[in-house]
This record gives structure tokens, C-alpha cells and sequence, in this order.
């Protein structure tokens, strides 16, 4: 009887010992993609998907002997997102410093993910980047990233086809659609652009452009928002696709998929009206038509006499709450794109459009000549006034949801056609009142 | 006295017991490894995710405990309900074709006894072999209107090539990925119980003079109901949960697909987009009572042809 109850005993155990052994508790520290170069000093983890970024990482870690960044590429844009925002609510493992576009900063800083920077010297750093840059990543008095690269809007075009078919390069949008109707008289095979109906930033940049200011929101009174979706500029913008799409003039595809970067580099489309990040996006694409000249020129004007830069993406490094060490954390986040040496990484090798000062304004940046556009200064050109010309814009603390909302408004516009661009429009603005009013916010005037 | 009688008659089922009791505890030992992971994988998420969906959590108010009010709302919101709505057609469309595909496939292959009944069988069920990522990724290739085979096929007839990613169409495209990708696992399961059907029973058709069709509808299908019910069980619970198929064709055609397309991405988008846990919470939890609801009830339905009863 004992015998028998001893083994019983030990049979059990065994099995939850094996399968103890299976999910082995006490998962191992994180590792580094890149190698840490003074082991003994303060880690900073950083999540990040910027290209050759390693070499970057690389470049601080060797120059700093107190701070080291442990690096690991979490997924790009929402990927990224959606990891992050679990490890809030979970309230563990997150990184000590993240990458996120600067739209969606609001949304963090709303769970209170987000260290306010200016309690760890962002003040030091706020000359060292343009106003519009600065607003990007500032609510009220509040810093909840340091920026790093930006999306001035310019238009890329393909020289080749617009001389084929005597077109000039549009400077208005009057003078766009007007390149479109030519270029479909023709009989080109392609059209003069894409109008994608999942744009999202993109076409919430085209309606800033007509002088849509969506959101009202300042991190210092969290519960108060102001929304103005269904303003005349946006609806400007909006009736204005809706009218070039109806007539076949401009394409509707999806962006981003494979059959939209196909089209972006086989001739399809003539114009690209691309963010300072789209002609390094253009050369990863394969594909290229043979003979393809590509030139960059300024984004089309509604009011020549007054032009309006606008801006399409571009991201910040922004110190989590979970950080450890704070201090440490700030200094990579204002650091890490902080030198000559990383910047000439990020421009030549991962095409990034640097909003750090010191390299934006330098000779250097201006007189670069883009192989690609046939030796263009396309920054001098185009993209520093782009840079310059830009004030900021204010994001809501949904960010992800009003976009999702305004991606379907604009697909049932101008692919299905089953609604007119004002009512739409009318239609986003109260869906997104309902939302933030459902969110217990106060909705602004 | 009478205390004492009543201890004579107690005394030996005492210690009948406390040797049932010692032999059960024993029994308890031998199941806790998997009583461990039982609660650990699954009642404590479960419970974790039932308290979740009594509090509210908003961007601008903060967590409050709301009891069933997150219940009430997910019964009344449209978006939860359109899902529902889309999930139940596409049950009523893509089980009885993945099912006819699969008794018709089934039934010729039993019938068959050379390498073609082998080889087709393994191709029919190749499909299933491959992840669903996979299956779904290499449809949204197919289909697209620049890579996809079908531009060549349509310009060879001279008709024009339909979009099999618009608004109108998506729901036909997921169909076919669905029914590619499972029918030849549903053949399978239905041939395997072919196959357990004892020969002797068709040697006595026959001499009563049943032909190969007779056989087939009076004796093959009413023999299989039960596997039948099975299978259409699982088709089922599969189709409510539709989640993979279309997030993954989502990345091509995402117009034609919004983030609540069926009830688990609307769980999905609300959790991880919209970072609204609690309510995901509940949307999860009314989908899983609905699938429950769903099969059991089906279960109760067919439990004279599955044998349960």
C-alpha cells in the first residue's frame, strides 16, 4: 500500500515537473538584435523598423559609454502598434523607447504610456528641430516624442511619359486635372495618378492642404475634444477625387498592396504625389519600367498665391512609462538621431527626410543628387521648402478608428460611388462624435 | 440505545467511504498535471475575460464596473450584428457546397478501387496540408487583377475580367478559399466512415437488385449521418469564428473588407486598433454564447442521426 502510494506520488510529480519543464517559467531577458558594446553600462531597449538601423544603433552605442541601446525591430507601423498597446494594458514589456508616427502619439499619450519629455530636458532639444516638426510631437506644454524624420509632400513624376504626351508638370490642381482629361484624350494606356481610397494620412494631408483642421485636443485637458471633419476644405478635396475618379481620369486602387507597387513603377500611373519617403520606397519596388525618368517636382496648389506645404507620415522616438531608467531612456530617444554620422546612415542608406536642423539645413542635405532622378537636388527643389513650409497638425487620441472610419467614407465615395462626398463627409463627422462621445469625452465647438 | 444502533449500522460505511475517498484522491493526483493546465490555459483566461466584459474602459473616463451593460450594447450594436448576420450566410452558403463537394468526392472515391481513388483522394486533401495563412495568401495572388491567372483566362473567351476583391464579389472569393481549402478534409472524414461500412451489407443490395446510385443514397448516406453530423458540426463552429481568411485578404482589399467584417475581427480590431479590451471582452464572450447556442442546438436537432441520443 505505501509502496504503491509513493509511486503514485512520484508519477505525479514527475508529470508536473515535465510539464513545468515545457512552458519554462522565467522567460530569458530580451535580446539584442545588435551587439552591446560596454556591457556593463545602463540598457535602453528600443523598438524600432527603421532601415539600416543597426548601423545607427551601432554608431551610439560606440559613442556613448554610460547609455547602450538594445535594439529589436517589433514590426512596422500598426504591427508595432498592436504589441504595444497589449503590453500597456498587460503592464509589462513594453520597451524603455519606442518609434511611432507622430499621429498616433495622442492615442498613447492618452492611456498615459507616454513620459512627458519636457521634465527630461526636450526643452535642450526644441531648437534643434523645426515648429511644425516641434508641434508634431508637443500637446500644450507637454513633449511626448523627440521627432526624427518627416513626409514633406512634393509630386514625383515620370518625365518620359508627360513629354510623350506634351503634357506639363501640373503646379495646381486645376492644371492636374486638367493634365488628366489629356492624358485619357490620348489614349495613354495608364492614368495621370492614383487616388488610393485607403489612404488614409495621405488623403487627410491632401484635405489639411485645403485647410482641414480635423481635431482640437491638448493632452492638459484630456477630456475635451474638438472634431470638424466635414468642413468646405475637405469637402473641396473630397468632390474633387470623386469627380476625377467618376470620369476614369485617376486610378482607385488600394496602396500598398503588390498590384499597386507594380503599377506605381510600370508606367501606370505618370504622377506619384509622394511624401519625402516615397522616392526610397519607389527604388525598393521592383519592376521598373525600362527608360523611366522620374522627376520630382512641388505638390500641386489650390491657391498658387498662397501655397500650402503639407505633410504625409513621418516619425518620433517617444520614452514609454514602463521605462526603467527614464533619464537614460530620454537620452537615447534624443540622442540616437541626434549626429552627423547617424544622419548620413538614415539619408543615404535608409532614405529618410531628417528633421534634425543641423543636417536639414545643411549644404550637405541640399546639394545631395538623386541618381534616381536623374542627379536631382530633389531636397533643394522640393522637399526643404516642403520642410519649411510646414505648421504642424493635431491629431485626435483615436486616431487608428477616425482613419478607418474616413478609409471607408472615401471607398464608398469614390470606388462603390454609393454616397456623394458631402454626405460622407457629413456622415464621418458624426460617426466620430458618437465614438468620442461614447469615449466620455467632451466634444468641442 | 438507540445511538448505538445507529453507530452499529454508520460504522462500516464510514470506512467503506473514507477507502472510496482515499482511491479518489489518489485518481485526483494522476489527472492534476493536466487539471494545471486545464485552468491555467483555459478557466482562468476564460474567467479573467468574463470580468473584463462587466467593466467599461474609455479613452477619456477611465475603467468602471458596469455589469451587463457591455452585454446589452453588443446585442444592439449594428456592427456586431451585421457580423452575425454575414457569418450566418456564409454558413448557409459554404456548408452545404463544402459538404456537397465533399459527400459527392467521398461517395466516387469509395466506389473506386484503383491508384486513381488513391491519388485523387491525396489530392483533394492536399489543401488542407497547408496553413491557412498560406492558402489564403496564395488566394489573394490569384485573385489579384495584375498577377492572377484570371486576366489571361477571361481575355481568352473575350470577357471582361470580374474583380474578384470588390465590395460585391468578396464574399463569393471567400467562399471559394473556404471550400478549397476544407472540402478534402471534410471528404476524408466522411470516406473514412465509408470505408468502416461492413461490404457484406452492399453484397445483400445487390442480390435485392439495388444499382450502384440506390446503394449509395439508401445505404452509404443514411450510414454516415453520424460523421455527417460531426463534420457539419465542425463546419459550423469554423464559420461562425471566420477570422483568418478574410484579415488575411483584408491587406489587398481592405475596402472591400472593413475591420468588422465578422464578429472575431470586430473583436480583434476593437482590442488591438481601438485598444477598447473590455468591450472586445464581450464581443468575444456573445460570440462564443452564440457558437455554443448554435451548436448545441444543432447537436440536439440531428441527435437521432448522430447517435448521441
Amino acid at each position: 500500500m505505501r509502496t504503491k502510494t509513493i509511486a503514485t506520488l512520484s508519477a505525479a510529480a514527475l508529470a508536473v515537473v515535465t510539464l513545468g519543464a515545457c512552458s519554462s517559467p522565467g522567460a530569458a531577458e530580451a535580446t539584442c538584435t545588435n551587439e552591446i558594446v560596454k556591457p556593463d553600462a545602463t540598457q535602453v531597449s528600443v523598438w524600432a523598423w527603421y532601415p539600416a538601423f543597426e548601423d545607427v544603433v551601432d554608431a551610439f552605442n560606440n559613442s556613448h559609454d554610460d547609455v547602450q541601446i538594445c535594439w529589436t525591430n517589433a514590426g512596422q507601423g500598426n504591427d508595432e502598434y498592436t504589441k504595444f498597446s497589449t503590453s500597456i494594458e498587460s503592464g509589462s514589456g513594453a520597451p524603455d523607447v519606442i518609434m511611432l508616427e507622430a499621429e498616433v502619439l495622442s492615442s498613447f499619450s492618452i492611456r498615459k504610456a507616454l513620459v512627458d519629455l519636457s521634465e527630461f530636458g526636450a526643452a535642450d532639444v526644441k531648437d534643434d528641430y523645426t515648429e511644425g516638426a516641434w508641434k508634431d510631437v508637443s500637446s500644450g506644454d507637454a513633449v511626448y516624442a523627440i521627432p526624427v524624420d518627416g513626409g514633406p509632400m512634393g509630386m514625383l513624376y515620370r518625365k518620359d511619359l508627360l513629354d510623350k504626351y506634351g503634357i506639363e508638370p501640373p503646379t495646381t490642381w486645376d492644371e492636374f486635372a486638367v493634365a488628366a482629361q489629356k492624358l485619357k484624350d490620348a489614349g495613354a494606356p495608364g492614368v495621370l495618378a492614383n487616388f488610393p481610397p485607403n489612404g488614409r494620412a495621405f488623403t487627410q494631408a491632401l484635405f489639411a492642404q485645403a485647410g482641414s483642421q480635423p481635431f482640437v485636443y491638448d493632452s492638459a485637458k484630456p477630456q475635451e475634444l474638438g472634431i470638424d471633419v466635414n468642413d468646405e476644405g475637405s469637402k473641396k478635396v473630397l468632390s474633387y477625387w470623386e469627380d476625377l475618379a467618376s470620369k476614369d481620369l485617376v486610378a482607385v486602387d488600394e496602396a500598398f498592396t503588390a498590384d499597386y507597387n507594380t503599377k506605381l513603377v510600370d508606367g501606370t500611373y505618370a504622377i506619384y504625389v509622394a511624401a519625402a519617403w516615397g522616392p526610397g520606397y519607389l527604388q525598393g519596388l521592383e519592376g521598373t519600367q525600362e527608360g523611366a525618368e522620374w522627376r520630382a517636382a512641388p505638390v500641386p496648389q489650390w491657391d498658387t498665391a498662397s501655397p500650402t506645404q503639407i505633410n504625409w507620415g513621418g516619425s518620433t522616438f517617444a520614452v514609454t512609462e514602463q521605462a526603467k531608467d527614464k533619464e537614460a531612456a530620454a537620452t537615447v530617444a534624443k540622442e540616437v538621431f541626434g549626429t552627423e554620422e547617424a544622419w548620413k546612415i538614415g539619408i543615404e542608406k535608409a532614405a529618410l527626410f531628417p528633421l534634425w536642423r543641423p543636417i536639414l539645413e545643411s549644404d550637405y542635405f541640399r546639394d545631395l543628387e538623386y541618381p534616381f532622378f536623374g542627379g536631382q537636388q530633389i531636397n533643394n527643389d522640393v522637399f526643404l521648402d516642403a520642410a519649411a513650409g510646414y505648421k504642424g497638425f493635431t491629431f485626435s487620441p483615436f486616431q487608428n478608428y477616425a482613419y478607418d472610419q474616413l478609409q471607408q467614407q472615401v471607398t464608398a465615395v469614390v470606388v462603390d460611388g454609393s454616397t456623394t462626398s458631402d454626405k460622407a463627409l457629413d456622415d464621418l463627422q458624426a460617426a466620430l462624435e458618437k465614438y468620442a462621445t461614447d469615449q466620455s469625452f467632451t466634444l468641442l465647438d | 440505545m438507540t445511538t448505538h444502533v445507529i453507530e452499529a449500522v454508520d460504522a462500516p460505511r464510514r470506512t467503506r467511504r473514507s477507502g472510496i475517498e482515499r482511491r479518489q484522491q489518489v485518481g485526483w493526483l494522476f489527472i492534476t498535471p493536466f487539471l494545471i493546465v486545464f485552468a491555467v490555459f483555459l478557466v482562468f483566461p476564460l474567467g479573467y475575460a468574463f470580468t473584463m466584459s462587466l467593466s467599461s474602459s474609455t479613452l477619456a473616463g477611465g475603467t468602471q464596473f458596469v455589469g451587463a451593460d457591455n452585454y446589452v450594447k453588443a446585442f444592439t450594436d449594428p456592427l456586431f450584428l451585421g457580423g452575425i448576420r454575414r457569418v450566418a450566410l456564409f454558413a448557409i452558403i459554404m456548408i452545404p457546397t463544402q459538404l456537397g463537394i465533399a459527400m459527392l468526392a467521398a461517395l466516387v472515391i469509395d466506389s473506386l478501387s484503383t491508384w486513381v481513388s488513391k491519388l485523387s483522394r491525396l489530392l483533394m486533401f492536399a489543401p488542407y496540408a497547408i496553413p491557412v495563412v498560406i492558402g489564403a495568401l496564395m488566394w489573394s495572388f490569384l485573385y489579384s487583377p495584375r498577377f492572377g491567372p484570371a486576366a489571361t483566362l477571361f481575355d481568352l473567351v473575350g470577357l471582361q475580367t470580374p474583380n474578384f476583391l470588390a465590395a460585391g464579389s468578396i464574399f463569393g472569393s471567400l467562399v471559394n478559399v473556404v471550400t478549397w481549402q476544407w472540402s478534402g478534409y471534410y471528404m476524408i472524414v466522411i470516406y473514412a466512415s465509408l470505408r468502416a461500412i461492413d461490404p457484406a451489407i452492399y453484397e445483400a443490395a445487390r442480390i435485392d437488385g439495388a444499382g450502384g446510385l440506390q446503394i449509395a443514397t439508401r445505404i452509404k448516406l443514411p450510414m454516415i449521418s453520424s460523421s455527417m453530423v460531426m463534420v457539419i458540426t465542425f463546419a459550423l463552429i469554423g464559420t461562425l469564428q471566420f477570422f483568418t481568411e478574410p484579415t488575411v485578404l483584408r491587406s489587398i482589399a481592405s475596402g472591400s473588407l472593413p475591420p468588422e467584417y465578422t464578429p472575431n475581427m470586430y473583436a480583434y480590431a476593437l482590442a488591438f486598433s481601438y485598444s477598447q479590451f473590455n468591450y472586445a471582452a464581450t464581443i468575444a464572450f456573445s460570440l462564443g454564447i452564440l457558437v455554443f447556442i448554435g451548436s448545441f442546438g444543432f447537436l440536439f436537432l440531428t441527435r437521432k442521426q448522430s447517435g448521441l441520443k
